[in-house]
C-alpha cells in the first residue's frame, strides 16, 4: 500500500516543482517575450514584463534579412541524417558489446567515451584540412559525417545500457529457431528495444540540432544550419537583443515542438531499465 | 536488409551538397549596422556588374574572426572577400595571406589618397595596401549636456582626465541611479583592454619597451589602473566589471550615465531618438589626455580584403572598389540619408557640407581619428604598432589574460598591485614562449 501523503506535503511539493520548472523555463520565456519588443523596450530598466507595445517588426526584419527556410532545412538534414547514420552504426556495435562481451568491452566503451573528453577546437585544424582537401567544406554530407562521429559515443552508450536490459535468452531462442544474425538484430532485438532506440534518436536529434561548434566552423552559406542563423544576429557593438531573440525563437521553435510531442516517449526511454 | 537500404537511401538523399556557380562571391562580414546596410544594397552592385552574384555570410565579430582566421591560415578558399580588422590586416599582409590591392591604390577614380591617412597607413605593409577600409572609428567622450548644466560644468573640446574624473564625481547621484561615468570593464582584448590600453597611452604607459620587455611593473601602469579603479568605484555603475560596449550603450541610452568614453560609432546610436531616451541631450568631446602629448583615443576600422590564392580576385576587387568608393557613400546618402553613411574612411566625406549638417558628431569623429597614430601610439618609444592593441599575433591571448586581471581588480577581487604583478608575470611568460625579443 502506498504511503499516505498529507495534503500539506503535496501542496508544498507541487509548488516547489512548479517553481523549479518555471525557473528553468524562464530564460526561454524571456527570449520569447523580448522577441516582440522594440529594441528600446528590450533594454528597458527596470525591465518590462508584459505591458509593452507588442510588435512583429523583429520577425519581419529577420525574415527579410536571411533565408530562414534554407537554414531550417539544413538543420533538419544534418540532425536527422547524422542521427540515423549514427544509429545504423551503433545498433550492431551495442549489440555486440551487450550480448557477446569480452574482457575488453568495458575498455572499448571507455575509449569511445574518451573521444568526447578532448575539447573539439583541438581537432579543428586537422578536420578543416581534411574537409578542404575532400571538398567537404560547407557541404551537408560533411556535417552529417562529423556530427555522426561526434555523437556516436553517446548513441553507443545509451543503446548498450538499453540492450543490457534485454534477456539474452530471447535472442538465443530466436537463434534456435534458425534466425540469421541480421534477422535476429532486425526482427527480435530492435522491436524489443524500440523505446530505448526512440529516446536515443530524439536525444541525438536535439544534440545535433543545437551543436554550435562544428556547424559554425565548417559551413559558410550553402550548408549553414540554424546555429549560423542565430550567430548572424548577435553583435558586440550595437544593440540587437530583440532581433536576436526573434531569431533564437525561430531557431528553437521546431525542436521545442518536436520535444513537446515526444516527451512521453523521451521520458519512458530515459527511465527504461531503471527499477520500476 | 530493407531497413538498411531505406536508411542509407534516406541519409544520402538528404545529404546532397549544394553546387556553387562560377562567379559567385562569398563575402564574410560582421553584424554591424553599416554592414547590414551594405548587404541590403547588394542589388545596386549586381545591377552594375552582371555575371557576378553575391552571397553573404554575416556573423558575430568573434565567431567571424575565428572562422576567417581558420580559413585564411589553411587556405580553405571559402571566402572571396573577408571583413577584417585593422589589427589583422598588417599581420596577415606580412604573412602573405592577403592579395595586395595594387589596382585600387593606383586607380584614379577610386582615389586612394582620399582615404584617411592614419587608417590607410594601418592597412599598408611595405608600401602595399592589403585591405580597403569600409568604416573607421575612434573613441571619444559622449556626455549629457543637461547633467553638465545642472552641475554647473562646461565640457571643453579637449578635456583632461583630471577634469573628467572631477566632473564624474560631481554628477554622480547614486540615489537616482545616475552615474558620472560608464567605462568598459568586461575582460577581453577587444573589450576592457582596448579602452585601458588606449587610456594608458595618455598616462605615458606602454605595453613593452624597445626590447619587448613587459612594462606592467612601471609606475605609469600603476597610475593608470589606480586612477581607473578609483574613478569607477566613486562614480561608475554597480557591476561595471561585466560591462562592455553593449551594456554601457544600454545604460547611456536609458539615461543612467553622465559620460561614456567609447567608440565613435556609438554616437549614431545614442542620438537616435527611436532607441535613445537622451537623444537630444548628448554632447561630444575628444578622448581625455593628461598633458603628456598622447590622447586616450583609439583607432579601429573594418576593412575588406581578398585572401591570397583566391580564384576570383578580379570580381572581388570590383566589389571592394564598389563598397569602399565615394559613390557608395553617395548611394547610402541617397537611400538612407547622410547620417547613415559609413564614417571614418574618406577625407572628402568630412568636407561634405550636407554630411556635417546631418551628423553632429562628424567633426569630433574626424578629429579623433586623426589624433590617433598607430605607428607612434605612446609617449615613450615602443617596438610595436597599434593604439589600443599591440599588432602581434600573440596579442589576442595575452590581451585577454591581462584583461581578466584588470577586470578582477575593478571588481575588487584583487588589488591593483596584485593585478599588475600577475599581468607582468603572465606577459613575460607568454612573450618568452613566443620567442621575443625577435631579431
Amino acid at each position: 500500500m502506498a504511503r499516505k501523503v498529507s495534503t500539506q506535503r503535496k501542496v508544498a511539493f507541487t509548488v516547489m516543482a512548479w517553481t523549479i520548472g518555471f525557473l528553468m523555463f524562464f530564460p526561454i520565456l524571456w527570449t520569447f517575450l523580448t522577441s516582440f519588443k522594440s529594441e528600446g523596450d528590450a533594454i528597458a530598466s527596470p525591465p518590462v514584463f508584459l505591458f509593452f507595445n507588442w510588435t512583429m517588426e523583429n520577425y519581419h526584419e529577420v525574415q527579410s534579412r536571411s533565408d530562414y527556410f534554407s537554414h531550417f532545412w539544413n538543420s533538419v538534414v544534418i540532425s536527422f541524417g547524422s542521427t540515423l547514420l549514427g544509429l545504423l552504426i551503433a545498433i550492431p556495435a551495442a549489440w555486440a558489446m551487450a550480448f557477446s562481451p569480452t574482457k575488453r568491452t568495458k575498455d572499448v566503451l571507455m575509449w569511445m567515451l574518451s573521444t568526447k573528453m578532448m575539447p573539439p577546437v583541438g581537432a579543428l585544424i586537422p578536420i578543416y584540412l581534411i574537409f578542404r582537401d575532400g571538398g567537404l567544406l560547407d557541404s551537408r554530407i560533411g556535417l552529417v559525417v562529423v556530427l555522426t562521429l561526434i555523437n556516436l559515443p553517446i548513441i553507443v552508450w545509451m543503446l548498450y545500457t538499453y540492450f543490457k536490459e534485454i534477456p539474452g535468452e530471447i535472442l538465443e531462442a530466436a537463434r534456435m529457431d534458425g534466425a540469421s544474425l541480421m534477422k535476429e538484430v532486425i526482427y527480435v532485438l530492435t522491436p524489443m528495444a524500440v523505446p530505448g532506440i526512440a529516446s536515443t534518436l530524439l536525444l541525438n536529434i536535439i544534440l545535433a540540432w543545437n551543436e554550435a561548434f562544428w556547424t559554425l566552423n565548417l559551413t559558410t552559406s550553402n550548408a549553414a544550419p540554424l546555429t549560423t542563423f542565430i550567430a548572424s544576429y548577435s553583435s558586440p557593438e550595437g544593440l540587437f537583443y530583440a532581433k536576436l531573440s526573434a531569431a533564437s525563437t525561430m531557431a528553437i521553435a521546431p525542436i521545442v515542438i518536436l520535444g513537446w510531442f515526444s516527451q512521453k516517449q523521451l521520458v519512458r526511454g530515459l527511465t527504461f531499465g531503471a527499477v520500476k | 536488409m530493407t531497413l538498411k537500404t531505406i536508411l542509407l537511401g534516406a541519409v544520402s538523399a538528404l545529404a546532397f551538397s549544394g553546387v556553387a556557380s562560377a562567379e559567385t562571391l562569398t563575402i564574410a562580414t560582421v553584424n554591424n549596422g553599416d554592414m547590414i546596410r551594405m548587404q541590403k544594397l547588394t542589388d545596386e552592385f549586381t545591377k552594375k556588374n552582371p555575371g557576378i552574384d553575391v552571397k553573404w555570410v554575416t556573423l558575430e565579430e568573434n565567431i567571424l574572426r575565428q572562422k576567417v582566421t581558420t580559413d585564411v591560415a589553411t587556405k580553405g578558399g571559402q571566402y572571396d572577400v573577408m571583413t577584417i580588422g585593422i589589427y589583422e590586416a598588417p599581420i596577415w599582409g606580412k604573412q602573405g595571406w592577403l592579395a595586395p590591392l595594387d589596382k585600387l591604390s593606383k586607380d584614379a577614380a577610386y582615389d586612394a589618397n582620399d582615404l584617411l591617412p592614419p587608417i590607410r597607413s594601418g592597412l599598408t605593409v611595405d608600401g602595399k595596401l592589403y585591405a580597403a577600409p569600409f568604416y573607421g572609428e575612434s573613441s571619444m567622450v559622449m556626455y549629457r549636456k543637461d547633467l553638465f548644466d545642472k552641475a554647473g560644468l562646461k565640457m571643453p573640446d579637449a578635456p583632461t582626465w583630471d577634469f573628467i574624473a572631477d566632473a564624474a564625481r560631481k554628477i554622480t547621484d547614486k540615489g537616482s541611479e545616475t552615474y558620472g561615468i560608464c567605462l568598459r570593464g568586461k575582460a577581453g582584448w577587444g573589450e576592457n583592454m582596448a579602452f585601458l590600453t588606449a587610456t594608458s597611452n595618455a598616462f605615458g604607459a606602454r605595453w613593452f619597451d624597445e626590447n619587448w620587455k613587459p612594462q606592467f611593473d612601471q609606475p605609469e601602469w600603476k597610475k593608470t589602473l589606480d586612477f581607473y579603479v578609483k574613478l569607477m568605484k566613486d562614480a561608475g555603475p554597480p557591476g561595471a566589471s561585466s560591462n562592455g560596449f553593449n551594456e554601457n550603450l544600454a545604460l547611456f541610452q536609458t539615461g543612467k550615465c553622465g559620460m561614456w568614453i567609447d567608440a565613435t560609432v556609438a554616437a549614431s546610436f545614442v542620438t537616435n531618438p527611436k532607441e535613445s531616451k537622451v537623444a537630444d541631450k548628448v554632447g561630444f568631446a575628444l578622448a581625455p589626455d593628461t598633458g603628456l602629448g598622447k590622447r586616450g583615443n583609439w583607432l579601429w576600422s573594418w576593412n575588406l580584403a581578398i585572401p591570397a590564392g583566391s580564384k576570383k580576385v578580379e570580381a572581388a576587387e570590383k566589389f571592394i572598389a564598389w563598397a569602399t568608393s565615394k559613390d557608395y557613400l553617395n548611394l547610402v546618402a541617397e537611400k538612407e540619408g547622410w547620417a547613415n553613411v559609413p564614417p571614418g574612411t574618406r577625407t572628402s566625406l568630412y568636407q561634405n557640407a550636407e554630411y556635417q549638417k546631418a551628423a553632429p558628431f562628424a567633426k569630433m569623429t574626424l578629429d579623433s581619428i586623426n589624433a590617433a597614430d598607430p605607428k607612434k601610439p605612446t609617449v615613450k618609444p615602443v617596438p610595436y604598432e597599434g593604439v589600443q592593441y599591440v599588432a602581434i599575433p600573440e596579442f589576442q591571448a595575452i590581451g585577454t589574460a591581462v584583461g581578466q586581471q584588470f577586470s578582477a581588480a575593478l571588481a575588487g577581487q584583487v588589488t591593483v598591485d596584485q593585478a599588475l604583478a600577475s599581468a607582468q608575470q603572465l606577459t613575460e611568460r607568454e612573450m618568452k614562449k613566443a620567442g621575443y625579443p625577435k631579431k
